[in-house]
């Protein structure tokens, strides 16, 4: 799989680190984080998903690249790319200068 | 008919002419008491086990494509029992045990070889590691030895030991531990299954569920909706898809697996090896083909193919292992889709729906998993209560926080 | 020996003699040979023996889909078993030797097996073999492996290299015979980048072997015409000897060539072949297509061959594949061949066709040859090769004296490489044959490939082609001119073996490697085994060497024919990777041995070899395990010296290794807050705090150092081995969780060389070193500060008051270039203070004596609260698994969790991985309370030492314990007592 990274261009994956389907982190005050509301909204987040066949939403990293986290909008099924955006937003950059390449180990 | 080396010679001398499907094309019934979904070896060991140990034999499975087109005709073949973490080492070695009495049980030679399973293990920490795990097997009665690297050598002395990047330094061997001929345990058990009056519907893909108050009360299907009064999902790979159908998100994501084949050679790698500096394992297959796999695609997946960075990863590590093994060819490659659960074991327990069981989240395991999965299925599908030994397997784990994570890597399903 | 080499013509060099051995006998051959070309030009016409029943088999193919002439090549380590001789160039020296016989290749013992037939049907070995259970592994497996498999492995390291190299382009061009060639060159000359690659020596495919007239010229000549400019065109690549064997998204190929097997060994520095990844914009599958054999009664013999196979080895080898040849067709591929070969000279005993009459435009053949048109063969004589051959047709029935019968039932478009992408393939029923008609992810089949038989057709299908695939990626094609050749008809018909009730013992072959027979297929039919994956897996049908090639159509018309339903109904299997078995050495490349996986050094590497370290690797790292001094003798001597040193005196150790993180930016403080589960907002500017790293999950994913240089600056220190993962985190929280924040994170861990130095007299050494004005006692840089200052007169450090071993302690971080120099220098100042170096063993041994968790303890299992860290964390603020780390089971206190452990009897050692039972208690499950996570020989506290997570542990102070370590066969008491063994007030490391 390639994945075109908006920073860097067209990459192989082995570039890339995915972290699985997008999804928004819960948000609670301080005083609600031990209520069951909190609890069972964390618990959604972190251990459920859609797992759909067809389009999916997810979270790459280009950790041998620009070290961007992008928002690959992919189709399991084929693998095609249909579209990649930084995660962080519409307009941010990426970091402009990678000082030292981290080696995955 | 009964399979002997009798009936065997008898047809020899009479054409071939006695012989008969190895189960009927069942077409559906109106209604059944249980319905499986799913016609891999889960399924059909379930269905096997509801009418062998339960008593339970107005059973449908319902299979989309052919018996044993998923996941049980796509794995490495590997059975062992060499977990662990107290949720998992009764449920694996409850599934050895029904291993090692498996072909006289069905009546069917799934080529069972106990060969023997070797863990290698390469640092101090992994050592301890294995340590850890060895003597965890023996507490639950289950075969375990620590190899130094002698003991290494003397198993599989052409491993690389003189110019290894991550050297050896010995091994947890699980002699029990082994393989079996994946396809066989399909037709052994759809047979065992159909002898015992199950219907095995093939060509027969479910797309929806009937609801009554809440409850399952069918399921429709490309052959019309049939009725029952218990489902069960036995679909792993396919898990959330099936799932959708009720409404309900599991904590599953699917992620291709590949494997390997070389052309056949006359013996030469005797067990089960897997690498600790890498992620890689081997066996021989009786036929002479050397069967191998490595990594998981790290992406979500429904295609059954994998990517080509994984498979250049298997082939390094195959050849940091064992670099006698460069000149042999690869014929053929194929990938599995995998159930990974987030805490990398499965599930098999009741769902937020009445009358709607599951059992999945095998990840790279489900193979091994056949027999006991098939069994404690169908324990909880006619009794209602987990089996003993599968009695970790539940839903609200994640809720709760009691996983069962022998890796330590927590929710990132594609780590395990 | 009769020379079956013909006296002119080939693509051969006959001015050079290459000699080479087959089973030990001497051959002679030529260049441009193949192994199957030389052997058959000596009249060599027994290659193997097939898989199950050892029946004599010959070369049937002059390709790819080769099922019976394998070999063995080559010797020693170099042995290749499974060698298709139909694709090995011949060189000077070669040695080949048969396989899968004994005691020889004439007469094959396991023959025998041919006899059992009757019982050894497909699937046999499912319904037997069980009684009693014991005997599978122990007497019937044995046997059936050893009789099973193909040539004998080397057994030994490959001694040769591989490589991998990359390829970008624009068309992907597979295949380099008449529409591959035209595609190629069509969209050469439109500028486009051309990759052209193909698995033969040179390009032609079906131009070198078959008698063609294109523009004029002679097909080897019009190829080799094409092949030249294409050359010149600067944008082109052409590979030979490279076959693309497999398919993946985003235009992604793999391809190998064949670098060095057309001599007897790579040359120097020369790699035996190459992997190459291939990444194009848009790909054309001119792959030809497969002859298909035709199943008939023993079929199998030696001289059964492909009719295009018999024509290739008259036409570019220039070899008679036998002295009376029938031609048994079902197209007129066949006719074509006939033709062909006498006009080479081959005698041409009958042309018998299916269908019917000569077909049209084949006059000039059937005035030549004795034509049985709606003929078929019923059977084959000879032992160990035909010698005649029983012909029926409405005529009736005559017996032919030939020793070769050229078969062609049709084609099989090679569509493999498209089909990777699980694409099923559908039923043309023209050409009998399945074709994928539409393009998949930018690759579309051209010429045979697409179905188009024909060379006229060939041609004109890769113009166009190339025309739709240049158009779809945005490059103007240039006209380019239709080359001419003359219109041959090129029909086919089918010739399925017609299964009969009495069949059932008959031996028609299938497929030819794996031995199933029309009677397999029939079998499998009974059985219930009808889809055609289950016919596949029951009977071994198309699993074998020649991946199904030459079987798979044959045995699916046949259950098409037994089910009544049509060929497509019936099915198809879809090729999988690789297209053709591909060398595991070569997808690997250079990844063996040493160079496995990098390696990585610290900037002080040198600095401890010069000290004489051992290395230890610390995931990609090597790191100093410990330091020796002459007159030790095993590593335990060298660690209690070195931590007694520390604990004395003062030691150096490189930390160069540990993730180092700068966080900057006005929200950094905030961002970190939420990161870690410890609260860095407080660490004061101008010190350090510990830090916790929570998984979204509750369980601990790190922990480390956090100092702090200024209100909006921070360093963050974490473990070696999470560096990666860790730093990949915290740029998820920055740029997915929180964008808001204004913070910036740069890893800098190959930035810095980083030293400790530890022990009392370490302030001294650390003194020493540190330029004015900075002053090193307890009030001027007390334990836990950090300063950025210079060293050694001007070198820009970063100095931090950290401690790993309870002592005072300092690291200190310079610019990576200075890290060996500023190493030799802490040990000079260090020497008149007794200083050593010491390693990751004693560092190890001295936080276990501290009781530290490290990767042991913080094993991606255990909670804050399970390693004794609870106090340090703060719960009221949400960060990274603040939520999930409250469920209940995460902190319920019957967990295992983190305590120390001595042995009762001082004699007694402590293990890691060894469980912990209660006192007393049997070894089983039910009793099992933990396990030693850490263990070492405290020479401080003058006894084996351990961490051990224990159920409940700290509640249970004071207990003694069974500690059984079944595994190693020891079993011992020790009592659980606090994680701490040195210095539990935590005194020294003020004492300086």
């Amino acid at each position: 799989m390639r994945i075109p990274c908006p920073f860097c261009g067209p990459r192989d994956v082995i570039e890339f680190t995915v972290h699985g389907e997008a999804r928004q982190r819960p948000v609670f005050e301080a005083h609600e984080l031990d209520t069951p509301a909190a609890r069972e909204a964390f618990v959604d987040y972190v251990y459920l998903r859609d797992n759909p066949a067809g389009l999916h939403v997810e979270h790459w990293y280009h950790g041998i690249g620009c070290q961007s986290w992008l928002l690959v909008t992919r189709d399991t099924r084929t693998h095609d790319i249909l579209e990649v955006a930084y995660a962080a937003g519409e307009e941010e950059p990426a970091p402009a200068v990678v000082r030292t390449m981290e080696v995955a180990s | 008919m009964r399979f002997s080396g009798f009936s065997v010679l008898r047809n020899a001398l009479t054409g071939q002419s006695g012989w008969t499907p190895h189960w009927r094309k069942a077409s559906p019934k109106p209604a059944y008491d249980v319905i499986i979904i799913g016609g891999g070896g889960h399924g059909l060991a379930t269905a096997y086990y509801l009418a062998k140990e339960f008593g339970v034999t107005n059973v449908a499975v319902l299979e989309k494509g052919w018996v044993g087109s998923g996941n049980v005709g796509r794995n490495t073949t590997i059975i062992r029992s060499n977990y662990m973490l107290p949720g998992n080492i009764p449920f694996y070695e409850f599934s050895m045990k029904l291993w090692e009495g498996l072909e006289q049980d069905f009546n069917y030679n799934a080529m069972v070889s106990q060969r023997g399973v070797l863990n290698l293990y390469h640092s101090d920490g992994q050592r301890d590691a294995y340590v850890r795990r060895g003597n965890a097997m023996r507490l639950h009665g289950v075969d375990a030895e620590l190899l130094d690297r002698d003991g290494v050598r003397a198993i599989a002395p052409y491993l690389d030991f003189d110019n290894a990047r991550f050297p050896i330094q010995g091994g947890l061997l699980h002699r029990r531990g082994g393989t079996a001929r994946h396809d066989a345990v399909v037709w052994g058990y759809a047979r065992g299954a159909d002898a015992r009056g199950v219907d095995i519907i093939e060509n027969c893909e479910v797309t929806g569920f009937r609801m009554d108050d809440g409850r399952v009360v069918g399921v429709e299907t490309t052959r019309g909706p049939i009725g029952a009064k218990t489902v069960g999902m036995a679909v792993a790979g396919n898990s959330s898809k099936v799932a959708a159908l009720a409404g309900l998100r599991l904590p599953i994501e699917s992620h291709v697996l590949q494997a390997f084949v070389s052309e056949g050679v006359k013996p030469l790698i005797d067990t089960v090896i897997t690498f600790g500096a890498g992620h890689f394992y081997i066996s021989q297959s009786d036929k002479g083909g050397l069967v191998f796999g490595g990594d998981l695609d790290p992406f979500p997946s429904y295609a059954q193919r994998g990517s080509l960075s994984t498979f250049a990863d298997v082939t390094e590590n195959a050849m940091a292992l064992m670099p006698m093994i460069g000149r042999l060819r690869i014929l053929r490659s194929w990938g599995g889709i995998m159930d990974m659960s987030m805490d990398g074991s499965p599930i098999i327990d009741e769902t937020p729906v009445d009358g709607l069981y599951l059992n999945g989240g095998w990840c790279y395991g489900g193979f091994k998993a056949t027999p006991a999965s098939g069994f404690c299925f169908a324990h909880l599908l006619a009794r209602g209560t987990p089996h003993p030994a599968a009695a970790a397997y539940r839903l609200d784990r994640f809720a709760t926080g009691r996983v069962i994570d022998e890796k330590g890597v927590g929710p990132s399903p594609n780590l395990h | 020996m009769t020379s079956h080499r013909l006296p002119t013509g080939g693509l051969i060099n006959r001015a050079r003699r290459l000699s080479f051995t087959f089973d030990g006998a001497v051959y002679g051959g030529h260049p441009g040979d193949t192994l199957a070309s030389a052997l058959l030009a000596n009249g060599v016409r027994l290659f193997g023996r097939s898989f199950k029943y050892h029946r004599p088999r010959g070369v049937l193919s002059a390709g790819h889909e080769e099922p019976n002439a394998l070999v063995e090549l080559r010797s020693g380590a170099r042995r290749e078993p499974n060698t298709k001789a139909t694709v090995v160039e011949l060189y000077d020296g070669l040695e080949s030797m048969s396989q899968n016989r004994w005691p020889s290749l004439q007469f094959d013992a396991m023959a025998v097996n041919g006899l059992l037939k009757p019982a050894f049907a497909a699937g046999f070995y499912y319904k037997t073999f069980m009684w009693p259970a014991s005997f599978w592994e122990k007497v019937y497996e044995p046997i059936i492996r050893r009789a099973a498999g193909l040539g004998r492995a080397a057994g030994v390291a490959d001694p040769d290299a591989y490589e991998r190299d990359h390829l970008h382009c624009d068309l992907l061009v597979v295949g380099g015979g008449p529409a591959g060639l035209m595609a190629a060159l069509s969209a050469g000359r439109a500028g486009a980048r051309v990759v052209l690659c193909d698995d033969d020596v040179r390009l032609g495919g079906r131009l070198l072997a078959e008698r063609v007239e294109v523009d004029g010229q002679s097909g080897p000549d019009f190829a080799d015409a094409v092949a030249a400019e294409l050359k010149a065109l600067p944008t082109v690549t052409v590979l030979t000897r490279t076959a693309v064997v497999a398919a993946f998204d985003q235009g992604t190929f793999a391809a190998v060539e064949r670098v060095a097997d057309n001599m007897p060994a790579p040359k120097a520095h020369q790699p035996r072949q190459r992997f190459w990844t291939i990444v194009a914009k848009a790909a054309i599958l001119a792959t030809g297509a497969t002859e298909r054999p035709i199943v008939f009664p023993n079929n199998d013999r030696p001289g059964v061959m492909l009719a295009g196979a018999v024509q290739s080895y008259a036409n570019r080898h220039a070899v008679a594949a036998g002295k009376s040849i029938a031609v048994y067709t079902a197209t007129d591929a066949g006719w074509t061949a006939a033709r062909d070969l006498l006009a080479a000279g081959a005698a041409v005993a009958a042309v018998i066709d299916t269908r019917g009459a000569t077909p049209p435009g084949f006059e000039d053949v059937g005035a030549r040859v004795r034509t049985v048109p709606g003929g078929r063969v019923t059977n084959t004589h000879g032992r160990l090769g035909v010698t005649a051959i029983d012909v029926a047709s409405a005529a009736g029935t005559s017996r032919l004296d030939v020793d070769v019968v050229a078969v062609s039932g049709g084609f099989n478009p090679s569509i493999q490489l498209i089909s990777h992408f699980g694409v099923r393939p559908t039923w043309n029923e023209r050409i009998a044959g399945f074709v994928i008609p539409q393009p998949v992810k930018g690759i579309r089949c051209a010429g045979a490939a697409a179905g188009h038989y024909g060379l006229s057709a060939d041609l004109a299908d890769g113009i166009r082609a190339a025309g739709d695939a240049l158009g779809e990626i945005g490059i103007a094609m240039k006209p380019i001119r239709m080359p001419t050749t003359a219109v041959v008809r090129h029909d086919v018909g089918t010739a399925w073996w017609q299964p009969a009730p009495g069949d059932i013992g008959a031996k028609a072959f299938v497929d030819l490697q794996h031995d199933v027979a029309a009677s397999d297929v029939m079998l499998a039919h009974r059985e219930g085994f009808r889809s055609v994956e289950h016919l596949k897996r029951y009977t071994t049908l198309g699993m074998a060497t020649d991946q199904g090639r030459t079987s798979n159509t044959d045995g699916l018309a046949i259950m098409a024919l037994l089910s009544h339903q049509s060929i497509p109904q019936t099915g198809v299997t879809l090729a999988r990777p690789p297209t053709v078995p591909l060398a595991i050495g070569a997808v690997a490349g250079g990844h063996r041995g040493t160079a496995f996986r990098p390696v990585r050094r610290t900037p002080v590497h040198g600095w401890a070899q010069e000290l004489g370290a051992v290395f230890v690797d610390v995931g990609q790292w090597k790191r100093p395990q410990y330091f020796p001094r002459s007159g030790e003798t095993d590593w335990l001597q060298t660690v209690n010296r070195e931590v007694e040193t520390v604990r004395s005196a003062v030691g150096v150790t490189d930390v160069s290794t540990l993730g180092k993180i700068e966080v900057e930016g006005p929200d950094a403080a905030a961002y970190l807050d939420r990161v870690c589960a410890t609260r860095p907002s407080a660490i004061p500017v101008g010190s350090c705090g510990y830090m916790v790293m929570l998984r979204e999950d509750g369980i601990v994913k790190d922990d480390g150092m956090i100092a702090r240089f200024a209100p909006d600056r921070f360093f963050a220190f974490v473990s070696t081995v999470h560096a990666a993962a860790v730093y990949r985190h915290m740029q998820y929280c920055r740029q997915v969780l929180w964008p808001d924040l204004d913070v910036t994170l740069t890893a800098v861990t190959d930035a810095w060389a980083q030293l400790a130095v530890a022990g009392p007299k370490s302030a001294r050494v650390v003194g020493a070193l540190v330029d004015a004005p900075t002053v090193v006692d307890m009030a001027g840089f007390p334990p836990m500060s950090c300063r950025e200052v210079t060293v050694c007169g001007g070198v820009p450090a970063r100095l931090y008051g950290l401690s790993f071993s309870g002592e005072r302690a300092f690291e200190i971080g310079v610019p990576a270039r200075y890290g060996e120099a500023f190493a030799r220098r802490i040990m000079e100042v260090g020497a008149e203070h007794g200083i050593t170096a010491y390693g990751t063993e004693a560092m190890a041994v001295m936080r276990v004596e501290k009781g530290y968790p490290a990767g042991a303890e913080i094993n991606g299992q255990t909670t804050a609260a399970d390693l004794g860290l609870a106090p340090a964390l703060a719960t009221d603020k949400d960060h990274v698994g603040r939520v999930l780390s409250a469920r209940q089971d995460l902190t319920d206190g019957r967990r295992a969790r983190l305590v120390g452990l001595k042995p009762v009897d001082a004699a007694d050692r402590l293990r890691g991985g060894a469980h912990v039972l209660a006192k007393g208690a049997a070894p089983e499950a039910a009793n099992d309370l933990g396990w030693i996570t850490s263990a070492a020989w405290s020479p401080t506290a003058r006894s084996s030492i351990a961490l051990a997570m224990v159920a409940g542990g700290p509640d249970r102070l004071g207990e003694v314990v069974r500690v059984w370590d079944g595994i190693r066969n020891t079993d011992m008491l020790a009592e659980i007592v606090p994680p701490c063994f040195v210095d539990p007030e935590g005194n020294r490391i003020h004492d300086a």
